[in-house]
């Protein structure tokens, strides 16, 4: 839809500029062909926007891919009284929320610490850096392995100096959150390197100013580098956030969703559903999703983006 | 200075030793998994392998039912290879008009690109697009799918970047009397070849790494893609955790060699909001 109309309505002006007489600026303007569009268009019309705005019809459908019936809110009424998926309705929230906080408060001392002076600088930011590019899948058996609540090397040391062994990923009130901790290992990386960046960038002038009025290093902290690293803030926010609330790979590689469903999040019930043929109503959590990200995002980028940095 | 260089010593040596403990064990144990024999490596002990059978368990991961492995290693390249080409010329191509030419359509087009970032996909309406079109369980469906999905976060690192090039130059190469593809080609895309790296590195591992595009739009273990094996060797009767790690440390290799390689371009890529925001 887009295209046409964008295409159409630039054309005249292109056409115009050809029959000559338009001044220098606007040839060079009409210049930029707008069929640049098209193709990326095309992906994203069929590939993507399609499929979101059917979702918003077959979520209201009982639906075998082949046929579907028109039942209403009925797949909506059933994911809010299944306790599964309101469980993993609440999950998606504890999970995005937990994992993204973790990230900015570890992402941002870990680039203190790297921007700071250190030895190994380079050899820490790439261990650090290193989790970010490698399968999740992998990342989660391998942690699945490393904390089996009878044969994981972790519990083998705690139990070997006497502390108690949890059951990380077999324990119903922990599950959710030792699948966080690791989310948090594998992504604090890329945290850490926009921070990293957004420290670097703020002129050394500030902090020699403050320095001379005698200013400490929480001083400096507080007044300079916190409110300074604003915008790498944001990004660490908005980016964790997004890919914490969608977040799937790594807690089918781990639990499952298990024990029972208390690590369900609304992404591993919609390939549950849908594996078990219940196509409707994975859509419905589709649409789910959908809102809670959009419910979440909008008010946090628009908050986040809106204020200039005051010094 | 000096007590200064004594604390970069302390807090770079207790760093050093954390960041062995919990970043490295994780990637030594797997290594030390994946050159045990069976029975070893079913006990999950962070241990010295019994018998060093690391060439061995080499050998059988790849023959291992069919040499599937090998099969998904294919699959996976062609799958990485031809989407980001796609993607990469054609977020390249908007992200060059977009940030160009002024217009009253580009705060539409730049909403559109910031959902693309932020709205999940939809699984089963994506599925019955791809079967209306012929494409579910095809490579050719599933190139085009992760080509869609690397589309808008490409577009925003590009026009960010042609921001950079003077304007100028396009006005030279117009008045010189080159016509906007051979501009582009000419003159722009090598222009944008730092970006270009860029793009091109991240897209290829996160595809590479991607779990549960192919899960979803390519079943099948003909299609298989290097991720999905991984749960080949689980599930069965007899788990064979040796031969799960080494295929873990195999699918480890390629973001392995890409990080050596463009570490640079890597961070510069994924840290270009932070300072601007």
């Amino acid at each position: 839809m887009t295209t046409a109309t964008t295409t159409s309505a630039l054309k005249p002006a292109a056409a115009l500029t050809k029959n000559g007489g338009a001044p220098a600026r606007r040839k060079i303007k009409s210049f930029y062909p707008s069929w640049f569009y098209i193709p990326a268009i095309a992906l994203y019309v069929v590939f993507f926007a399609v499929p979101t705005f059917a979702s918003f019809y077959f979520a209201l459908t009982r639906w075998t891919l082949f046929d579907n019936t028109f039942i209403g809110f009925g797949n909506f009424v059933e994911f809010f009284q299944d306790p599964q998926l309101i469980s993993g309705f609440i999950h998606t929230f504890e999970y995005g929320f937990a994992t993204s906080a973790a990230k900015v408060v570890i992402g941002f001392l870990l680039a203190l610490l790297l921007t700071g002076p250190v030895i190994a600088r380079g050899y820490l930011r790439a261990v650090i850096f290193f989790p970010v590019l490698v399968s999740t899948i992998g990342v989660g058996i391998v942690f699945k392995n490393l904390l089996d609540p009878f044969h994981g090397m972790v519990n083998g040391i705690l139990g070997a100096v006497g502390l108690p062994q949890p059951g990380w990923f077999t324990d119903p009130k922990l599950a959710l959150w030792s699948i966080a901790a690791v989310d948090i290992w594998k992504g604090v990386g890329i945290a850490t390197l926009i921070f990293m960046a957004g420290i670097v960038a703020i002129p050394q002038e500030y902090f020699e100013a403050a320095r001379m009025d005698g200013a400490g290093s929480w001083k400096i902290l507080r007044t300079i580098t916190l409110p300074l690293s604003r915008p790498a803030m944001a990004t660490v926010i908005i980016l964790s956030l997004i890919g914490g609330l969608r977040s799937f790979d790594l807690i089918w590689a781990t639990t499952g969703g298990g024990p029972g469903f208390t690590s369900d999040v609304i992404a591993s019930v919609i390939y549950k559903e849908y594996q078990a043929g219940f196509y409707g109503l994975s859509t419905a959590g589709n649409v789910v999703l959908f809102l809670v990200v959009t419910v979440i995002m909008v008010p946090i980028s628009y908050f986040l983006n809106r204020k200039e940095v005051e010094l | 200075m000096k007590a200064q260089r004594t604390r970069a010593w302390i807090t770079g040596v207790i760093a050093v030793v954390v960041s062995v403990v919990v970043f490295l064990v994780p990637f030594v144990y797997v290594v030390l998994q994946a050159a045990k024999d069976p029975a070893d490596a079913q006990t999950l002990a962070f241990s010295w392998p019994k018998q060093f059978l690391f060439f061995q368990n080499l050998g059988d991961v790849l023959t291992y039912n069919d040499g599937i492995i090998f099969r998904a290693f294919v699959n996976s390249t062609i799958l990485t290879v031809f989407s980001v080409a796609v993607t990469t010329v054609f977020a390249a191509m908007v992200g060059y008009v977009l940030q160009r030419k002024p217009s009253r359509w580009n705060p539409v087009i730049n909403f559109f690109v910031l959902a693309g970032l932020i709205v999940p996909p939809a699984v089963v309406p994506t599925i019955w697009v791809l079967q209306g079109l012929g494409l579910y369980k095809t490579m050719l469906g599933m190139i085009l799918i992760e080509a869609t999905f690397g589309l808008s976060f490409n577009i925003l690192l590009f026009r960010a970047f042609v921001a950079t090039i003077p304007k100028e130059l396009d006005e030279a190469a117009v008045i010189d009397g080159s016509g906007p593809i051979r501009m582009f080609f000419r003159v722009i895309l090598p222009l944008l070849r730092p970006v270009l790296v860029t793009v091109i590195v991240v897209q290829a591992v996160v595809v590479f790494n991607d779990f549960a595009g192919p899960l979803y739009f390519l079943p099948g273990d003909e299609n298989a893609t290097v991720q999905l094996t991984l749960y080949q060797f689980q599930g069965q009767s007899q788990s064979f955790y040796n031969l799960l790690f080494m295929d873990i440390l195999l699918i480890t290799i390629p973001p392995l060699v890409m990080f050596i390689f463009f570490n640079r371009q890597i961070v510069a890529g994924l840290t270009s909001g932070a300072v601007k925001g």
